[in-house]
């Protein structure tokens, strides 16, 4: 069979620095009609420079150097431009990652479609706004004839996603490249956007290029599967194939690092060091210096392609000396890096942080003189309570109130109503001054290790800047050779060489940041940390370095957390409780294999079944949630959750639900289950 | 003494900004990760030519600050006390004295040996004629003007080139030796690093400019000795000199204004953006109200009243000079009360931004005072801002000193600079024939301060961008290839990432 689009020997460089960059080197691909087709790779690998190149979108210091993307046959780079403009959009469209970015804010939605239907139909002008919305109905959006007029700051993001996938299927394409199209989404939309690419997929028969680094949505996807590592493909297979016999070393470290709940308190494998610089000449394998398995020849000898059965080849000497005996080349699945026993952590009845009934709530002004017109409800009456050493996971999608949360509780903003009792002590309503003597107790680490360090100051500085203030309260001044040492002492702990300390923070990769920023909370030894999503920035195998750190520094230093992610395999990975949270308030809460193994909220149910699986075996019944998360100005009366609830009754649209208790630690809020008779008043304002 | 030293209420500024000038870099060079950064700036050869070229511009402003008054010969009263001449002159004045003393009837064209315009003379048979009289002192020796000015011209040209190019060796080879010793290597060897431009700091850049500046200023040098190079002006006044002193003018309103300006834009700003409330309303009012008065209309008034004033007080200044100057501190500050507010709001805009970032936060979370985060994150994160509208500033507010001379409330008219200047080239422009010479030297000049000054300060900001590595490496690089090159241990930052990361691997995780 003729295949749709082939890719051979493809080299892109990059003309940046002193030395070329080689971003795409030596790719090459099949992908046939009708099939998707999923490109798996880190950060830096190279995978979207291979995507621009094959719509021939580089950027100015790019260039194809070598190689040929051939579709149907035709190779596209022998094309001029002006006929290339008749491919992209027509036969090959492409949907970008952020859709808050790839849509012009100054134009509708319809008159942004009709550019491309303008550009490759020969539409009649009265034709053009039906087709529009019959392309805008087939992509699910409601009341498209409506919708169509509006401009993009109306939708939100996975409506505009929709757009833009509408707009990528306008021209009707034969390939539809997908770089991340899921990333910038909450899960619960992810897999309604999945669901519409699947489902547009089988009624127009289009091949997908699917480019993403998540495991989880290759595995619900894909039909095959190739993995990227330093520019080059270094294994592909059938998905049947990958997820049950990952041959790579590389492949097999991916999944061993992914966080899961069978690798509790076990460390989870790490791929040492970092993504090779592209711009070095590379002498045998790229992925030697980080393998296991590697040995002489491997850093020698550039890999050829070995057939591990049909459709699976993979580039790796393992397979070709030890053909015979396969099961040597067999690597058990990461035992060595999972020395660390269990342990007990201190266990304590005091609770470290009390929060009961905590509010914070913004006030949008309005008006000449800028009055309030009402409040944004970001958190709206949450309790919860961690113990010395343990932690809490706090869950929810993007815009529910998490960072608000985590904010409020290290009073960086002012709490409306309620009370945070950390240590026994009241926290809110403190003066600046009197906040200060608490501030060492419990820090915050952010998500975006990029912004959290401040660009024009040294690791040193940064990392005294947390001594500072706070020690010379307690003790007089610590001298500065004492200092010294802890800093060293401190960039120890994470991880990092004591050198490290006279550098500037761009001089770092997201990872290590991410240790800095560690480092600068655990300064001041706190015994509080607030984790903001702080490995949702990084790649799989960085997170699994990250989180073997946080748990270490909490064996060993007895530290609580408060993790506040949407990632539900860190939560099953690390946490003790979870707190599942929806718009403002906390829906579910209870220990981890509680609330994961039998959610009995609606919503955490949802959530659940909306994280895509990698185990094809253990599929679940999916419940895909509609619409998306109201608005936090205007909550909706009764249950904030009703509007989306699959079993909503007429109870749920008056009076928030009680607590339900189901044990001593799992409680839910929904009127699915008894309701706690002799608990406070139900709270009905709304 | 000969004289009575005079200092002026801008020279006292400008010493103290020198002093604080020293001081600071004093500091830095005993701050290594300060020093860093500028140690980077040099490596730009752009950057260091445009330096050469402003140390020439400001030396040449700092030898006219220092003023005194010359003590008038056999003048000596009965008691024996010296008196003094109400001219303050300047250390420059002294240098330049030719240039300032031969002063010619009018207008003469650059290196001319007559008049510009025809005058009525009485011939030797005592009839009238009209004709272009010959200079006092323009190509005065010349006995044929006509057939001997070219060649004599050419000949003093190139002999003054000649007088360049040798002190140019002279500098190449003392700095060159300077070099070889700081360095340890041969002078031969420095030469050829220098000259194939592999030495961190592009020297072989800095020496093309100083040879071009030696060997101009040699041919300006032998040749104003005995033409007006770049000619005379209404009242017959050198305009080299003129050009020369304006440079001191120009300065003291491009640097002055904008220190004087700088608290109040990098105060206001950053509280404004920092505090938010009733702070930002009120700052964000002040500043919406004084721009939204015409600046020409707010500085007028202001220069108008202190005018008044200065007329009606006439016995607080002892000399002309005085005046003079106080009216352009005055002119300083006035420009730099009123041009704050396009910073302010540019720092008020840039702190909103990086108030919310989470190094903020994570600073809030450490209790860190309101004041270290604004003079520890804040305010180094502005500083480019700051650096840029400083220079670009700089170009504006020279030209704002010409406007206001236009309408007449800019320095005061006896003070050279090149907004008198180009005032007077407005009517000059307009006559027949045309007098092109002042605009183009006050254009000339004007340009290439404002031009190095950019050059510069773009070569600064670049080394003070921690994101921007191109130099370094490119410097690493070159010295690499130099192989015994001194200074080669600053190691790229790539390089320095690599080493680290491949320690880094889990030490947390055995």
């Amino acid at each position: 069979m003729m295949p749709l689009l082939e890719i051979e020997r493809l080299k892109t460089i990059l003309n940046t620095g002193p030395k070329p960059v080689r971003a795409v080197d030596g790719l090459g691909l099949k992908i046939f009609k009708g099939e998707t087709f999923a490109l798996l790779g880190e950060s830096g690998c190279g995978k979207s420079m291979t995507a621009l190149s094959i719509m021939r979108l580089l950027p100015e210091t790019a260039e194809i150097i070598e190689g040929h993307i051939k579709i149907d046959g035709n190779d596209l780079l022998l094309l001029p431009e002006t006929d290339m403009r008749k491919v992209r959009g027509k036969r090959i469209s492409m949907i970008f990652q952020e859709p808050m970015l790839s849509l012009n804010p100054v134009m509708t939605i319809a008159s942004q479609i009709e550019e491309v239907l303008k550009q490759h139909f020969d539409l009649h002008r009265t034709d053009i706004p039906k087709r529009i919305l019959d392309i805008l109905q087939q992509v699910g959006i409601p009341d498209a004839s409506r919708r169509m007029a509006e401009y993009p700051f109306q939708f939100s993001g996975g409506m505009k996603q929709r757009v833009m996938i509408a707009m990528a299927l306008a021209g009707e394409p034969e390939l539809l490249i997908a770089d991340e199209p899921t990333t910038a989404l909450d899960v619960t939309i992810q897999a309604q956007v999945l669901d519409l690419m699947r489902e547009l997929q089988q009624r127009t028969d289009m091949a997908i290029l699917l480019i993403t680094h998540d495991l989880g949505v290759v595995a619900e996807m894909a039909h095959r599967i190739a993995v990227m590592y330093a520019g080059e493909i270094i294994e592909t297979a059938t998905r049947e194939d990958f997820f049950q016999r990952p041959a790579h070393p590389y492949s097999q470290k991916l999944f061993a690092a992914l966080p899961t709940r069978s690798k509790r308190n076990r460390g989870l494998a790490v791929i040492s060091g970092n993504v090779p610089p592209l711009s070095q000449v590379f002498q045998g394998c790229r992925f030697a210096d980080r393998c296991d398995h590697a040995w002489e020849l491997c850093r020698q000898t550039v890999p050829e392609w070995i057939e591990m059965a049909a459709d699976h080849r993979v580039k790796c000497h393992l397979f070709s000396e030890q053909k015979e005996s396969k099961d040597q080349a067999k690597i058990p699945p990461e035992t060595a890096s999972s020395a660390d026993a269990d342990y007990a952590a201190p266990h304590q009845d005091a609770e470290l942080l009390n929060v009961t009934d905590l509010k914070i709530h913004f006030p949008i002004h309005k008006g000449l003189l800028k009055h309030i017109a009402g409040y944004v409800k970001a958190v709206d009456g949450i309790s919860l309570t961690i113990a010395p050493g343990k932690t809490l996971a706090l869950v929810g999608e993007s815009g529910c109130g998490k960072t608000t949360v985590g904010k409020g509780i290290c009073q960086l903003i002012p709490t409306t109503a309620g009370s945070v009792q950390f240590n026994g002590s009241e926290l809110t309503g403190l003066a600046r001054n009197q906040l200060r003597k608490k501030r060492a107790e419990f820090q915050i680490i952010f998500q975006d290790p990029y912004s959290s360090l401040n660009p024009r100051m040294r690791i040193i500085e940064i990392l005294e800047e947390g001594m500072n203030p706070l020690d010379c309260d307690r003790h007089d001044k610590i001298k500065s050779n004492q200092k010294a040492n802890k800093v060293d002492e401190l960039l120890q702990r994470v991880g990092l060489p004591a050198e490290a300390k006279w550098r500037y923070p761009h001089e770092f990769s997201g990872g290590q940041r991410q240790r800095i920023a560690i480092a600068r909370a655990l300064a001041v030894n706190p015994k509080l940390l607030i984790c903001d999503e702080p490995t949702s920035a990084l790649d799989v195998s960085v997170q699994a370095q990250i989180l073997n750190l946080l748990r270490t520094l909490q064996q060993n230093l007895g530290l609580a957390y408060l993790f506040i992610t949407h990632n539900i395999s860190v939560v099953e990975y690390l946490a003790d409780e979870v707190a599942v949270m929806y718009l403002g308030r906390i829906v579910e809460t209870g220990h981890v294999d509680e609330v994961l193994n039998a959610p009995k909220h609606p919503y955490t149910q949802a959530l659940l079944s909306s994280v895509p699986v990698i185990e094809a075996a253990s599929k679940r019944e999916s419940i895909h949630l509609k619409g998306e998360l109201p608005s936090p100005t205007n909550t909706p009366s009764g249950c904030y959750f009703h509007p989306r609830c699959p079993y909503v009754m007429p109870i749920c649209r008056e009076i928030y639900p009680d607590k339900s208790t189901f044990s001593a630690t799992h409680s839910a809020h929904c009127y699915l289950y008894a309701q706690n008779q002799n608990s406070a008043e139900p709270d009905n304002k709304c | 003494m000969p004289f009575d030293p005079v200092i002026l209420w801008t020279d006292a500024l400008v010493y103290l900004l020198v002093a604080v000038v020293i001081t600071i870099g004093w500091y830095i060079q005993h701050h290594s990760h300060l020093l860093t950064p500028w140690r980077r700036a040099t490596h730009s050869a752009s950057g260091m030519a445009a330096l050469t070229v402003l140390v020439i511009f400001i030396l040449i402003g700092l030898l006219d600050t220092i003023h005194f008054r010359p003590a008038l010969d056999n003048t000596s009263d009965k008691a024996g006390e010296k008196i003094y001449s109400v001219e303050v002159l300047s250390l420059f004045d002294i240098i330049v004295t030719p240039l300032r003393t031969r002063v010619e009837k009018t207008y003469s064209a650059p290196l001319s040996a007559h008049l510009y315009a025809k005058e009525t003379v009485e011939l030797a048979d005592g009839s009238q004629a009209r004709e272009f009289t010959r200079l006092i002192y323009g190509g005065a020796h010349l006995e044929a003007p006509e057939t001997q000015r070219i060649n004599d011209i050419t000949k003093r040209a190139i002999t003054g080139a000649g007088w360049g190019l040798l002190a140019w060796s002279t500098i190449v080879v003392s700095l060159g030796m300077l070099l070889a010793r700081q360095n340890n290597i041969s002078f031969l060897q420095m030469q050829s690093a220098i000259w194939r431009g592999v030495t961190e700091t592009p020297w072989y850049a800095i020496m093309i400019t100083l040879g071009l500046i030696a060997v101009l200023l040699g041919m300006i040098v032998t040749l104003s000795t005995h033409y007006h190079v770049l000619g005379t002006d209404k009242v017959g006044q050198d305009v080299l000199y003129q050009s020369l002193k304006s440079i001191r003018t120009g300065l003291l309103i491009g640097t002055l204004t904008t220190l004087i300006m700088l608290p109040f834009a990098l105060l206001l700003g950053i509280a404004a953006g920092y505090f938010r409330g009733w702070v930002d309303d009120v700052i964000q009012y002040t500043y919406t109200t004084l721009s939204s008065i015409p600046s020409v209309l707010l500085i007028a008034a202001a220069v108008l009243m202190m005018q008044v004033y200065i007329e009606i007080h006439p016995e607080i200044f002892d000399t002309a000079s005085a005046r003079a100057d106080l009216r352009l501190l005055f002119l300083c500050i006035i420009l730099g009360i009123t041009s704050w507010t396009g910073l302010c709001r540019l720092l008020r805009g840039e702190t909103l931004k990086l108030r919310e970032m989470e190094y903020i936060q994570a600073a809030h979370a450490f209790a860190v005072s309101h004041w270290r985060i604004i003079s520890r994150h804040i305010l180094p994160n502005v500083m480019h801002i700051v650096l840029i509208t400083i220079v670009m500033d700089f170009s504006g507010l020279v030209l704002a000193e010409a406007v206001l001379s236009y309408v007449g409330v800019g320095v005061d008219p006896s003070m050279i600079s090149f907004g008198t200047m180009i005032n007077a080239a407005r009517l000059e422009m307009a006559r027949e024939p045309m007098v092109w010479w002042t605009l183009l030297a006050a254009f000339g000049f004007m340009f290439i301060l404002v031009l190095s000054a950019n050059l510069f300060a773009d070569a600064v900001q670049n080394a003070f961008n921690p994101r921007i590595r191109t130099l370094s490496e490119k410097a690493s690089q070159s010295s690499c290839q130099a192989g015994n090159m001194p200074q080669s241990n600053t190691r790229s930052p790539r390089t320095a990432t690599s080493a680290i990361s491949s320690e880094a691997k889990d030490t947390a995780h055995p």
